[in-house]
């Protein structure tokens, strides 16, 4: 499944997607970057609620397919430029974690 | 022709939301040089942790990065306060990061051992109140072209320890 159908699918809030075409592989959730980099593969969507700009340079060095914030959880605005600069998918959802991890269970 | 590629990245200490530069900037570069996917992946895990770890705890410091055909290596030097015991630091989930850091989400007390498992090789070697340098070796798997030549082999790496 790419990021743009699962952003479909989903109704996921589009803050940034320059890669819609990208196929997603798997994923990981979770909010503590070392954790995250050392869990997370190539091709996944991470769920995270953090937002500051970090989260962009994670998701980059770990070549995540895209980032999906959760919980109603905004960009900051550092992250947005920085989603920019590094060409990150970054979606968002109301949703709590839980219930969105069970969907894309279903759906990847 | 030139065996080996040298680098260098100055980490400011001043920021840590702006960590992650440094890693930034050499990703980009092993990408321009034709390196393979995964082992970007890895020496950019090896960077970024570093990186933070000299915002966390030593104000900062240098990466000396060598790009050879086989193997890139990596020194980060820094002149913080030193691990007192480097064998407890290396422990999983064991951390000394204040509360800034960790709500960040830093602190996880994994950036060593990710460090380890994402590099071939890795040695610390610290000094109570002198500072600290680690040195990874991350293996290429296979020569490397480059733009301006083809990288033929690796000068063997001396890690600088004196600290």
């Amino acid at each position: 499944m790419t990021v743009t159908e699962l952003a479909q699918q989903l109704s996921l809030t589009v803050f940034h997607m320059p890669e819609p075409q990208l196929e997603i592989t798997g994923g990981y959730t979770g909010d503590l970057l070392s954790r995250v980099m050392c869990r997370m593969k190539p091709g996944h969507i991470w769920v995270t609620i953090m937002s500051n700009q970090n989260v962009a340079a994670v998701a980059a060095l770990s070549d995540a397919a895209c980032v999906l914030l959760a919980e109603g959880v905004a960009p900051d605005e550092e992250l947005l430029i920085k989603a920019r600069e590094r060409g990150i998918n970054l979606l968002g959802s109301s949703r709590t974690v839980f219930p969105l991890c069970g969907e894309l269970s279903r759906l990847l | 022709m030139e065996d080996t590629i040298k680098l260098t990245y100055e980490i400011s200490g001043s920021d840590l939301l702006q960590a992650g530069e440094a890693s930034g900037l050499l990703k980009l570069r092993l990408k321009q040089l034709g390196i393979p996917q995964e082992v970007i992946r890895r020496v950019s895990i090896c960077m970024y942790e570093g990186e933070i770890n000299m915002v966390i705890h030593a104000n900062g410091g240098t990466a000396d990065v060598e790009i050879g055909a086989d193997d890139i290596f990596i020194w980060l030097k820094d002149t913080g306060p030193g691990i007192p015991d480097i064998v407890k630091a290396m422990a999983e989930g064991f951390s000394t990061a204040g509360k800034k850091a960790r709500d960040l989400g830093f602190g996880a007390g994994m950036g060593l051992p990710n460090m380890k498992r994402c590099s071939d090789e890795m040695t610390v070697t610290s000094t109570v109140g002198h500072g600290t340098t680690v040195f990874m070796r991350v293996h290429i798997g296979k020569s490397a072209d480059v733009a301006s030549g083809r990288l033929l082999h690796a000068s063997p790496a001396t890690p600088g320890y004196d600290i």
